[in-house]
């Protein structure tokens, strides 16, 4: 499924790694940030929302990265480049990721950012939606957001243009030390 | 028609841009449309969603009830009205109870619906449509021209022109940069506004979710940032079942924009936390505005099935050349018809309806399995029953009742064509006529009909009988073909009975939504063609057959004329197309082809009622290979010719454009034959070639096969 998965997602102009260890990931994450030249000046923030992701690594290594901030209000998020944040699971048919996101700056991170940079349990991809239907519940999750590549629009002339309102690069990370079965 | 109207068709018809842009996108939509849907039985997730959403339409009531129940439980305030002035009045007074100033709003056609956004102006509130389309129009002053793509008819060169002054520099027309102007001059906007409207593509009751399917990220950005939300939704979006969600998030991007789903859905169960910790104060207004009466209308109550993906203004032949405009301010094309003609009221309808050529291209690809043609019919039907016919409809009409003096008419008029007649066209005509034949010629009235060369064709008596059902084109203009379906029967050893009486089928008349004309037409045929004894009723003509095999039984009842319902089932059932008895003819080895021929290339031309209604496609293919051709299909095989019976000449100005496209689609093939099995496509297709001289042959599809049966 990690392969249908892939296909799909690229196929929509996502970016699609996978890493075997949490500290992979945030070895892959530092060096991505220093790439994109991340510095505490307003437009060159990243912020990363609070998650399981963070609760599982030691956070040590993240610690005094310059520009990089775990506070994620909106004047933060409206100034960052790049944004990190959890997503539950992967739909493989359609390349999508899932997310309770009734928690604001889940969004924030995602939606108000250039860059959005998606942690993944490469044990949560499921087939389709009606099996992702099976994991998620509308009652317990308030903001169910499915995101399919970055924002897109074809309203002029129906060119197809990337980065409207929302992130114009997403980057999907697996993580296989994360396993699965978990929100 | 009225002049504006008329006007208004020519003016989006001589708009290069609107033509060009939209014809290049209908024809990448149906390409992408079919790879969206690959490994996808899309009739059993229509069924699926046609069955959930029909199930919320019969008790609207309830379901909006329960939705209401739920979302209020989480904390939702959920706002209930009929009325889009209670709508306008709701949302002005929460916007003053918070001291609204700024509001952004995510697409939604339910706001366009009751105008709110001038409600808000006018009281003082800023409003920005944040979707890239609709912030286009919004800046432009003009109103959308589709559902989903809200400024299709606009060029880069305008939007360019636009934005400029908005930003007060000449920008250039790179549409990525474009895009980026929008980004950041939209983006304060989101960081200021206290209010965001949404609309909601699906509301689910049993958990009062809101659902918002977007590409942009815009509708994130509005739920989100806004200490208010406030979403209008129909209360046609109503589900009962959270699943649902799953067959219209399969249809909905597919149907719409050719994606497996959009970059962004959003599933809102109750309010969530506002950034700065407080708690969200979210507005569900469910909106009525004359859904539920259509729900209790029989006729219409399956309009509420709508997902509003706009697939059936893409694959629509009128709508790709006049765009929406032409239908109106709100919902335009088949659907936006409909809508008109409840949400503002049926006389709105009057010209708009009659844009619809009645193809039914629209109903194959509706992922809610509306007939919309079939509603526009009724449209047309209570029109003429409120107001009355028009007076020079009225007049033919009450010929075309008389059968007797319509045939006399037909015949004189063999006589009085003659002076206009080159060989078997009538080029041009004179005065307010000279439009008919504005590139396509009429076929010349023949000088003998049918009926009459029928009784010198000599028969072999036999046992297996059918009653051969003309129709006025046959009959009159292509006797011709008449003649090749009785060689064609007489050959598998059925003998051929034409009934004098036959009149005209009522398909004018019922397109026209003259009912009680139709029906007359229909009594007199039932009792001519049921007479005899015969295992079939046969017609050469689709429309014809499908008024003789569907339509006949629904327009009695229409009219209360119950007492014929029995007669016309018995008739419906005997009836038969010509191509599918010649093809069971064959299958049963009753009819053969002379051996061994090689008749080189044949392209066929698919007719809207024999393919759609009739779903008979693959048999005349396969007979025309059997009988030696080699069968070269054309690009758009089963679009519309733009005949439509009386279409072509209510609205020749958008008739003659479509056989053009058609006209070229055949000569690209290179075939220097076409086949089709409807005489009005002939009518069509053969007019227009003789005015545009190439040499392509135009045959029907019986014809063809007469002239190689083994002998």
């Amino acid at each position: 499924m990690y392969e249908q998965f892939k296909a799909r997602a690229v196929g929509v102009g996502a970016e699609v790694h996978r890493v075997g260890t949490c500290s992979d990931a945030v070895e892959f994450i530092l060096s991505f940030l220093k790439q994109e030249g991340i510095a505490e000046t307003p437009g060159s923030y990243a912020v990363w929302a609070k998650g399981s992701f963070l609760e599982a690594v030691d956070r040590g290594a993240l610690a005094g990265v310059p520009g990089l901030g775990f506070e994620v209000t909106r004047e933060r998020a409206a100034q960052a480049k790049v944004g990190i944040s959890d997503m539950s699971f992967a739909v493989a048919d359609t390349g999508s990721l899932v997310q309770d996101q009734a928690a604001p700056d889940q969004r924030l991170a995602s939606a108000l950012t250039g860059i959005h940079i998606a942690l993944v349990p490469s044990g949560n991809i499921v087939a389709d939606k009606t099996a992702l239907f099976t994991r998620i519940n509308p009652k317990s999750s308030r903001y169910i957001a499915f995101i399919t590549g970055p924002s897109r629009t074809a309203d002029i002339e129906r060119v197809l243009t990337i980065g409207v309102h929302g992130p114009e690069r997403l980057i999907i990370l697996f993580v296989d030390e994360l396993g699965g079965e978990q929100r | 028609m009225k002049q504006e109207f008329k006007a208004s068709i020519n003016r989006a018809l001589n708009d290069a841009n609107l033509t060009g842009a939209l014809g290049k996108f209908s024809e990448a939509y149906k390409v992408n449309r079919t790879k969206a849907y690959e490994g996808i039985d899309f009739e059993e997730l229509r069924g699926r969603i046609a069955e959930a959403k029909s199930a919320a339409a019969c008790h609207l009531d309830e379901v909006a009830e329960t939705f209401r129940k739920n979302a209020e439980a989480l904390g939702a305030k959920v706002f209930r009205t009929r009325d889009p002035e209670e709508v306008k009045q709701y949302i002005l007074k929460v916007a003053r109870e918070n001291g609204v100033k700024n509001v952004v709003k995510s697409k939604s056609m339910a706001t366009e619906e009751i105008h709110l956004n001038q409600a808000l102006l006018q009281d003082g509130i800023s409003v920005a449509e944040t979707d890239l389309g609709e912030w286009i129009i919004q800046l432009a002053g003009q109103t959308p021209s589709h559902m989903v793509m809200p400024a299709i008819h606009m060029t880069k060169e305008e939007v360019a022109d636009i934005f400029s002054k908005e930003v007060n520099e000449r920008l250039d027309t790179d549409i990525p940069r474009l895009v980026k102007v929008a980004r950041n001059e939209l983006r304060p906007k989101f960081l200021e506004a206290d209010m965001g409207i949404s609309g909601g593509n699906i509301a689910v009751a049993e958990t009062g979710s809101i659902v918002l399917v977007t590409n942009e990220g815009n509708a994130r950005l509005v739920t989100t940032l806004p200490r208010i939300h406030v979403a209008l939704i129909g209360v046609e979006k109503l589900v009962e079942k959270f699943e649902t969600v799953v067959p219209i998030l399969d249809a909905l991007p597919r149907s719409a924009t050719a994606q497996l789903l959009t970059s962004y859905v959003s599933i809102i169960t109750g309010p969530t936390r506002n950034d700065d910790g407080s708690e969200k104060e979210l507005h569900i207004i469910l909106m009525d505005n004359q859904r539920t009466e259509m729900a209790k209308d029989p006729k219409f109550k399956q309009a509420l099935q709508c997902i509003r993906c706009g697939s059936c203004l893409n694959v629509c032949p009128i709508f790709r050349l006049v765009g929406g405009h032409v239908f109106g301010k709100v919902y335009t094309g088949g659907i936006g018809t409909i809508l008109t003609a409840w949400f503002d009221e049926l006389k709105k309808s009057e010209e708009i309806q009659g844009l619809c050529i009645q193809c039914g291209n629209c109903t194959q690809v509706c992922p809610g399995k509306l007939d919309i043609p079939e509603m526009i019919m009724e449209i047309r039907r209570r029109l003429v029953l409120e107001k009355g016919q028009p007076l020079v409809q009225k007049a033919i009409f009450s010929v075309v009742n008389n059968r007797k003096l319509f045939h006399g008419m037909l015949r004189a008029a063999s006589v009085a064509g003659k002076p206009f007649t080159s060989g078997k066209f009538i080029r041009h005509l004179p005065l307010f006529l000279s439009e008919l034949t504005d590139g396509r010629s009429l076929p010349a009235i023949a000088e003998k009909p049918f009926r009459d060369l029928y009784a010198g064709i000599e028969q072999p008596k036999g046992k297996e009988k059918a009653v051969f059902y003309a129709g006025c084109l046959i009959d009159f203009a292509y006797p011709e073909t008449g003649v090749a379906l009785v060689k064609l029967l007489n050959k598998a050893g059925i003998e051929v009975i034409f009934p004098e009486e036959q009149t005209c089928c009522g398909a004018p008349a019922l397109y026209s939504g003259a009912y009680e004309v139709a029906a007359q037409n229909a009594a007199d045929n039932i009792t001519a063609l049921l007479e005899q004894d015969a295992q079939y009723v046969v017609s050469a003509c689709p429309t014809c057959t499908v008024a003789l095999a569907h339509d006949f039984a629904k327009t009695l009842e229409a009219v209360g004329r119950t007492e014929w319902l029995d007669k016309a089932r018995q008739l419906a059932e005997k009836t038969v197309d010509l191509a599918t008895l010649v093809k069971r003819l064959v299958d049963q080895g009753r009819l053969s082809f002379q051996e061994g021929a090689d008749l080189g290339k044949i392209t066929y031309h698919d007719s809207c009622h024999l393919k759609r209604t009739l779903k008979v496609s693959e048999q005349p293919r396969e007979l025309l290979q059997q009988a030696g051709y080699q069968v070269e299909e054309m690009f758009e095989c089963d679009m519309c010719c733009g005949m439509g019976g009386s279409y072509s000449m209510k609205l020749p100005e958008i008739s003659a454009p479509i056989l053009k496209r058609k006209l070229k689609n055949i000569k690209d093939t290179g075939a220097p034959l076409v086949a089709m099995d409807c005489p009005g496509c002939v009518l069509q297709i053969s007019g227009g070639f003789d005015q545009d001289g190439a040499p392509v042959r135009v045959k029907h599809t019986a014809e063809l096969l007469a002239e190689r049966l083994k002998d």
